[in-house]
């Protein structure tokens, strides 16, 4: 997994491509020429990034005719959140023994 | 009081537990009663000590945990560096748990707090002008409703 973050944490370091993504994240399916004019950036330029997040799980394409529209994948940051979700669920059945035990034990 | 939120590296666990601090805190602090409901360990409750928690291996990790005590405030807060390692990189982890033990009316609310999920990520891609531990926290929000 923490590969997969790493990839993640890459592929958001540069700037431009953290906000086309977090374009994307907040109001939903775009196509490249939409986020073209948002980026400020050059169309080629626009579909570089979005093939680096696509490749990185963040986003997914789909095509209409000759235009391609993008979106944000909902699963792409899990890498990220995995170890702290495994400890959640760790913790609380630990916490449950806890209480078992004190139950348990004299005052 | 104002309770501090959580940072965004920062799991909490809080329970309201019907036994006073003093009973809680033995059951934190000595090592076969620890080992009742955590793990196998050689703790002991000394600023300093390094100690293992046990448990079996996993696909990715070796079961072990390496510790040291960080805080002991007898039936008030106990803190310990939690470290993972491993053959695989993903089974490394440096974080902090600490324990904190307020006595109320009916027991205790026992918080348990596990820090620096992801401080060392953060910090090696962290971009020049953007915040990045407030992207990752709202983003991951946004991205939660679209699930």
């Amino acid at each position: 997994m923490h590969n997969a973050a790493d990839l993640v944490f890459k592929t958001l370091a540069d700037p431009t491509r953290r906000s086309i993504y977090e374009r994307l994240a907040r109001h939903g399916e775009q196509n490249v020429r939409l986020l073209t004019d948002f980026a400020g950036v050059s169309q080629p330029a626009v579909s570089k990034h979005l093939a680096a997040l696509k490749l990185a799980g963040l986003v997914r394409d789909r095509h209409e005719g000759r235009e391609t529209h993008y979106s944000a994948e909902p699963k792409g940051l899990a890498p990220l959140i995995d170890w702290m979700s495994h400890y959640e669920a760790f913790w609380r059945d630990r916490f449950d023994r806890l209480e078992t035990l004190l139950n348990r034990m004299d005052q | 009081m104002t309770k501090p939120e959580a940072a965004p590296d920062t799991l909490v666990i809080e329970r309201a537990i019907p036994h006073s601090p003093e009973k809680i805190w033995r059951a934190l602090t000595q090592a076969p009663l620890i080992e009742e409901w955590l793990m196998r360990n050689d703790f002991a409750p000394v600023v300093g000590h390094r100690f293992n928690f046990r448990t079996e291996p996993m696909a990715h990790w070796n079961g072990v945990v390496d510790c040291e005590v960080l805080t002991v405030e007898p039936n008030r807060r106990l803190s310990y560096a939690w470290n993972t390692s491993g053959a695989h990189a993903e089974a490394v982890l440096k974080t902090v748990v600490t324990f904190t033990l307020v006595p109320t009316s009916g027991g205790t609310l026992l918080r348990m707090e596990q820090s620096g999920f992801r401080s060392q990520d953060v910090g090696n891609y962290r971009g020049a002008s953007y915040g990045w531990q407030k992207f990752l926290v709202g983003l991951e929000r946004v991205v939660e409703r679209l699930a």
